[in-house]
């Protein structure tokens, strides 16, 4: 035995380990976030269809949310609208909103054009609490439980297989027992 | 139409890296120099094209086209001119594309000093380079083009993220990428003389200055992100074990491991497979660190958009090269016969422990690395790995390292007669010993067996780096930078054993509540709260606290923390004030309000820690300069001329 194939030996043992590395991280297209299992940062925002109002994550204690992450400026927002307006009229769970860098008056018309399928929305001007969540692109979902803990993440647009696959097994899961 | 420009001048780039691969490796395997001979204009070409697609991409964020996706999601219009220029590597896709740009410089420059190599053995080295560069234009071409464009085009631009808005993201990237990518050289070096199936002493003569420049400016970046961290984002530490942290060092530990065995084959001939495979082993870390960052598989502070069909596509490529690397290895390696042996106690041996224990430490530091993903593979839950494992069992290979450096520098070449120095080594010992339990009684009035021993150890390296350039300044020999530059390297190394000891043994940090007025004693420091007043900003209003810190009744600073509620979001932040006396780092944090007006406050206080990173800039100097020797640009005249009718140098 060639004492020189030791490091290759070594090196296809990484391979493989690195392959279950990436078979096992999470389904495609959903990056692992540090914060589920953890506590969702708190914020609290100006409201965007109240003037003079607050959005605060405090006022959902106690309830299974969606938290939203758009902005007018972001084209899959647009696609992924229709998708929200149905999961609000599902009403198994709420959305929360937050209009990542945005401009106000622009958003406000976006939601009466399109619909507005958010129970309350934060205008989160310069996206300081989207930087809180770690969020990378719009459009971004996490899914908070009752207890205020990130238990899921969608990065991209919800899709209906999210939907009935990913979040309303969780939702539907917890709420009945 | 410039985006639509640089997209095209890549695909462009890759097909001219196709070429400098087949030709360069092909021409001297059939014999054909006039392939060869395409080699270097292939490479130029390709060098062209990626410097254009880089110039699009920055005009794109300098005009602020916010068509562009990858200009949409990392700049905004608001941003600084400064900012929109650095922000092209700000995220993933830009960051692959100043790797290119990078390699590509790095080939630029073999090439043009390629003069000094044997025709065949340059074709081949740019080869491999242009291996490496084909397979990076893929993987940007395939699954991450900075020049996708955004239909409709954004009103305006999401912004980089506020933490890379600062100068510290203009400098430790490109120098950080600029080391890693330069271990790409030795590792086509070491492919090219596997590939001829000769490797003698010109060869690491020939791959050394290339090794050590790599290595002097990873010191130099990985020293930049810790201090950027410390300073900047208000870590309150220098390192914290992170993946990507991790991704930086396991290269920079088998590195400094190649830049030793390449000295012994340089100078004596030996070490030959164990110097190639080192050199192999560095730039795979390097790749391995991309993969981790870029895949996803690892979560950690620095992964930006991570993509499990990229990580995949990493995977593969790095399966082709360090797995086809390796079997090359494991083919010809056993050809190679080193001329002569050593004695035990011969300086080669100690820089064979010196090879081991570095290689041992990065391996230490990649089983803790992949830990998490392996217990979460095999399913026995979620860990993690942090300093209470890293620390103690880097210190494991570090500390007996840092002593065999002191012994191993007073051994002689070949002989293994430790004895003749035997004196200077207990002389520079018992001075070490003095000094250090010195430096720790002195400064701290108090120490631990570890920190004493670390101390000693630390002034030891600083004693025995002396020996040699002292050695060959008694016997009138010249001092050539090579040498030069290796002092300097070990003093740097000495300062940073003692700094690190003094920070990990030393550190205070304590939280106390005082009324205005009221004192209390923090290390050999005594801090004094004379009460808050609100502070007004831009976009925030706050709260500052005025404290005065002092040392034996003399004030050292008046320092001012502060916690700004800012208007918009109403989210509060705590803004540390840090001042540096005596060398110590003295970091203070306003904690809450307890009422009547009492205010908690968390005070550190860390020793030397500055010292720490002016250590890593020491050592990145002293690699330097030993890049920088004569005697490496010299190398053709002795190679062509053995026998010595050339005079090597004046």
């Amino acid at each position: 035995m060639n004492r020189f194939l030791l490091p290759l030996g070594i090196f296809g043992l990484l391979v493989v380990v690195l392959v279950i590395g990436i078979r096992h991280s999470p389904e495609k297209g959903i990056i692992a976030s540090p914060l589920i299992g953890r506590s969702a940062p708190e914020f609290s925002l100006p409201a965007l269809m109240q003037p003079g109002g607050t959005v605060s994550t405090a006022s959902f204690k106690g309830r299974w949310y969606l938290l939203n992450v758009w902005g007018t400026w972001c084209g899959e927002c647009r696609n992924e609208h229709a998708m929200l307006l149905r999961i609000k009229e599902n009403g198994a769970v709420p959305l929360v909103g937050l209009d990542w860098k945005d401009d106000d008056a622009q958003a406000q018309a976006w939601l009466a054009q399109l619909g507005n399928p958010y129970e309350s929305i934060g205008a989160d001007r310069s996206g300081r609490v989207a930087i809180d969540y770690g969020v990378y692109g719009a459009p971004e979902t996490f899914l908070i439980n009752p207890q205020g803990i990130v238990v899921f993440k969608q990065v991209g647009a919800i899709t209906e297989e999210v939907w009935t696959g990913q979040i309303l097994p969780r939702v539907k899961g917890q709420g009945s027992r | 139409m410039l985006p639509e420009l640089g997209h095209f001048t890549l695909i462009l780039a890759l097909f001219l890296t196709a070429l400098q691969a087949f030709f360069g490796i092909a021409g001297p395997a059939l014999g054909r120099p006039r392939w060869s001979a395409a080699v270097i204009p292939a490479l130029a070409g390709q060098a062209v094209m990626i410097v254009t697609a880089v110039i699009c991409l920055e005009q794109a964020f300098i005009t602020n086209d916010f068509s562009v996706l990858y200009v949409a999601e990392n700049s905004n219009s608001a941003l600084p001119l400064f900012y929109r220029v650095t922000a092209l590597w700000g995220a993933h896709e830009g960051s692959l594309l100043l790797w290119i740009l990078l390699l590509s410089l790095w080939s630029l420059a073999v090439a043009m000093r390629s003069r000094t190599l044997p025709e065949a053995f340059a074709s081949r080295v740019l080869g491999v380079l242009g291996v490496v560069s084909f397979g990076f234009l893929l993987f940007t071409l395939l699954t991450s083009s900075p020049f996708a464009r955004l239909d409709p085009p954004a009103p305006d631009g999401r912004d980089l993220n506020p933490i890379l808005q600062d100068p510290g993201l203009a400098v430790h990237p490109p120098i950080l990428y600029t080391g890693y990518v330069g271990f790409a050289v030795a590792f086509a070096f070491a492919c090219a003389a596997m590939l001829e199936g000769r490797l003698d002493q010109a060869w690491a003569r020939w791959t050394r200055p290339w090794t050590t420049a790599a290595w002097a400016f990873l010191t130099c970046g990985i020293a930049l992100g810790s201090f950027w961290a410390y300073y900047e984002l208000g870590w309150g530490g220098f390192w914290f074990w992170d993946p990507v942290e991790n991704a930086s060092f396991m290269p920079w530990l088998v590195g400094t491991a190649l830049v030793h065995s390449l000295a012994v084959t340089d100078k004596r001939g030996l070490f030959k497979s164990w110097t190639l495979l080192l050199s192999i082993l560095a730039f795979s870390m390097s790749m391995l660190g991309t993969f981790l960052v870029r895949s996803g598989v690892l979560v950690s502070v620095h992964s930006f958009a991570a993509d499990p069909s990229r990580g995949m596509f990493i995977l593969v490529f790095l399966a082709i090269m360090i797995g086809g690397a390796l079997t090359l290895y494991a083919w010809r390696a056993p050809l190679l016969k080193s001329p002569a042996g050593f004695e035990l106690g011969a300086r080669e041996s100690f820089l064979l422990f010196n090879n081991v224990l570095l290689v041992i430490a990065a391996a230490t530091v990649l089983a803790g690395t992949l830990a998490p993903l392996i217990s979460d593979a095999l399913k026995l839950g979620t860990l993690s790995v942090g300093p209470p494992y890293f620390n103690p069992t880097f210190m494991l290979s570090m500390l007996p390292l840092t002593a065999l450096l002191s012994v191993g520098i007073h051994a002689a070449w070949k002989r293994g007669r430790l004895r003749d120095s035997q004196r200077a080594l207990l002389i520079s010992f018992v001075a070490a010993a003095v000094a250090g339990t010195g430096i720790v009684f002195g400064l701290y009035a108090r120490g631990s067996l570890i920190s004493l021993i670390a101390a000693t150890l630390g002034v030891w390296i600083l004693i025995s780096s002396l020996v040699d350039p002292v050695d060959r300044w008694r016997r009138g020999l010249s001092l050539p930078r090579a040498v030069v530059g290796m002092t300097i390297a070990h003093l740097g190394l000495g300062i940073a054993v003692i700094a690190l000891t003094t920070v990990q043994s030393f550190t205070v940090e304590r939280d106390i509540a005082l009324s205005p007025g009221e004192s209390a004693a923090v290390g050999a420091y005594t801090l004094r709260f004379d009460g808050v007043q609100p502070v007004e900003g831009a976009n925030f209003n706050g709260i500052g606290g005025r404290f005065v810190v002092s040392r034996n009744g003399h004030p050292v600073a008046a320092l001012n923390p502060q916690k700004r509620q800012f208007w918009v979001q109403r989210q509060v932040t705590s803004e540390t004030a840090i001042t540096v006396s005596r060398g110590d780092n003295i970091l203070l944090a306003l904690g809450d309000d307890l009422g009547a007006g009492r205010w908690s406050v968390r005070m550190q206080i860390r020793p030397l820690v500055s010292l720490v990173w002016l250590a890593a800039l020491i050592m990145a100097i002293g690699g330097a300069v030993a890049a920088s020797d004569r005697r490496y640009r010299t190398a053709r005249a002795s190679v062509a001329a053995p026998s010595g009718a050339a005079p090597e140098q004046a």
